[in-house]
């Protein structure tokens, strides 16, 4: 009845000149999580609950009401709290969990109008690169079913992947919304940190998450993160100024008359390229001794050039410390997921083990019970790098080596006006084929990791696709605020090519 | 850094985690390679430089967004919809004092 992968745009536009309702749509989307059950994207669906937001969705356009996102499917991420749905984070430890409350980007988004299908399978508390930490099972990547899909937001890349919704919520801490968002050929943005909410969104490590987008297109995501950021009084590190609560679409669509792409679109851009990312050559305590992978370099360079062919020009920049971002992550992170995941002790909400002896053996067994194997390891890590007489050693250190490396970006960005490069050394790799050894699944993050240590906002945009015909994202890094111009950037960039149109199973 | 299983279990017991002897070695070995990774952080100079718990704070100095501090009624209902167990609309735990 429609087309297989739809965007935001084209359905606003077929709901606009009522040609399908909000209901009508949200029944093939239901359809279509049906049809897609293999992939293991969806969480339970509840069709009251899509029906009812559908149908409140049908009334506003009755009413004349034409907001760009009203009676559009989408679906969350199962790390936002929904008063409907069950959210569970991925985690055994919150299964049948029900939040009293909707997470703000949730509320939001309902305001607007759009219809959710429902929650999103993802990494037990975003903990991973795979979706293979989910409690829940692993995601599956559309292009190859065999392949994982990235992750922590791996259901929420597939499902629009796949074209079961044209976009869904995400969020990212260390490049779980970029990192999936490349692996499946789509479009994603994870804005400067404090520009969406964070309330109700389950937290992991919380100087460093952040919500985002994902969508086919630029222009989507920009509809949608436009819809979601903005000031919130429940979240105190959400920022509350003029550039903060400045419109993103308005910005956007500002930049976007302002330059056609074939017009020399990118004349005056400064691009940025990271020569360690280009030539990177990690070789961290003997783990690896490959870099970013021949078939992603060459996707790379092909996206440089159609920037140049229009203008651009390309600055070589230095990111010195680009390898110190592993460790500096992996002990900011797990030091603060160790003390978030400490409030999950079998009280007041989340899982209680059937059997103890004493309140003590009760909260032990319930968190040894709830918790993976993941999970785990990072509260352990956190809780020693926090630890008396460990605290400066580890925990300062890295906090310290953050400066740095948010330095370095802020010193870039006086010779350039937005940084490219890769998303990922590699294409989505085989399900299980890195599940093993943890420390080869942190270094496949080497390039998203800094820009969350320093709270810039990134985007992955479809570029091409390497071995075994998987899809290659070209990241795109902005300075603080610059969600607009980025996004402007790669609006322009999916003008001139049609990777962000090329889908699993009809790829020309 | 080497992880043995005495030190994972002090650890562990400050996480309020059990860890069953089969997980405690296969942890001590993972924990030992994380460490291998992170180690790395020990050789960076970093004399001078302050911490960075907040992103922003290279740019501009950071202030919480703090609304008044004003109580807000929480409805009992929904507070322990959730609880595994509860009791004349409390929380209920094992007895802790004999």
């Amino acid at each position: 009845m429609s087309e297989a992968y739809p965007t935001i745009a084209s359905l606003a536009e077929r709901i606009r000149t009522k040609q399908i309702s909000a209901t009508e749509l949200a029944e093939d989307g239901l359809r279509r999580v049906a049809d897609n059950a293999a992939l293991n994207a969806f969480f339970p669906v509840s069709r009251d609950l899509t029906l009812a937001e559908a149908k409140a969705a049908d009334v506003r356009i009755a009413a004349g009401e034409t907001s760009p996102l009203l009676g559009i499917p989408i679906a969350h991420k199962d790390i936002f709290v929904t008063c409907g749905w069950p959210t569970t984070a991925g985690s055994k430890m919150l299964e049948g969990y029900i939040s009293p409350f909707d997470a703000t980007v949730v509320e939001k988004l309902k305001a607007a109008g759009v219809v959710s299908l429902g929650k999103l399978n993802c990494d037990e508390f975003a903990m991973g690169s795979s979706n293979e930490n989910s409690a829940f099972g692993a995601v599956k990547n559309p292009w190859d079913r065999s392949r994982i899909p990235g992750g922590s937001s791996g259901g929420s890349a597939a499902a629009v992947a796949a074209g079961i919704v044209p976009a869904t919520t995400g969020t990212d801490t260390g490049g779980s919304l970029r990192q999936p968002a490349a692996m499946c050929g789509i479009t994603a943005i994870k804005p400067t940190y404090g520009r969406v909410s964070r309330y109700g969104m389950v937290a992991f490590a919380s100087s460093l998450d952040q919500a985002g987008s994902m969508a086919h297109t630029a222009q989507d995501c920009a509809l949608l993160l436009d819809a979601m950021a903005g000031s919130d009084e429940r979240d105190s590190t959400s920022l509350n100024s003029e550039k903060a609560n400045a419109s993103i679409w308005r910005a956007f669509s500002a930049n976007i008359a302002s330059k056609h792409p074939l017009n020399k679109g990118f004349e005056n851009l400064r691009i940025g390229v990271p020569k360690e990312w280009m030539t990177y050559a990690g070789d961290l305590e003997g783990t690896r001794t490959d870099g970013i992978h021949m078939d992603v370099a060459v996707a790379i360079h092909h996206a440089l050039d159609v920037f140049t062919n229009h203008g651009a020009t390309l600055v070589d920049i230095p990111l010195p410390r680009t390898a110190l971002s592993i460790p500096a992550y992996y002990v900011i992170a797990s030091a603060e997921a160790s003390s978030n995941l400490s409030r999950f002790d079998g009280v007041r909400y989340g899982h209680r083990a059937a059997e103890y002896t004493d309140l003590n053996s009760m909260i032990f067994n319930s968190r040894t019970e709830g918790f993976g194997h993941e999970v785990k390891r990072r509260i352990l890590t956190g809780a020693y790098v926090l630890s008396h007489g460990y605290f400066d050693a580890y925990y300062l250190q890295a906090q310290r080596v953050r400066r740095l490396i948010a330095e370095d970006f802020q010193a870039a960005f006086e010779h350039c006006d937005l940084i490219m490069g890769p998303v990922a050394p590699t294409t989505a790799w085989k399900i299980g084929e890195k599940s093993k050894n943890p420390t080869a699944m942190y270094l496949e993050d080497i390039f998203t990791l800094g820009v969350s240590l320093a709270g810039l906002p990134g985007m992955s945009i479809p570029c091409g696709f390497g071995l075994n015909n998987m899809p290659v994202g070209l990241q795109i890094i902005g300075n603080y605020f610059d969600e607009a111009k980025m996004l402007a950037d790669a609006h322009r960039f999916q003008q001139l090519t049609d990777w962000h149109q090329q889908h699993p199973g009809v790829k020309s | 850094m080497s992880f043995d299983p005495t030190a994972l279990t002090q650890l562990a017991k400050l996480s309020s985690l059990n860890l069953a002897p089969a997980t405690l070695s296969q942890l001590s070995d993972d924990m030992s390679s994380i460490f291998g990774l992170i180690d790395a952080l020990q050789a960076v100079d970093t004399t001078g430089i302050a911490p960075l718990s907040h992103p922003l704070d290279t740019i501009a100095d950071m202030t919480l967004n703090c609304r008044e501090d004003v109580a807000v009624a929480t409805d009992p209902v929904s507070a322990l919809a959730n609880a595994p167990e509860t009791e004349n609309g409390l929380f209920l735990v094992p007895r802790v004092i004999e």
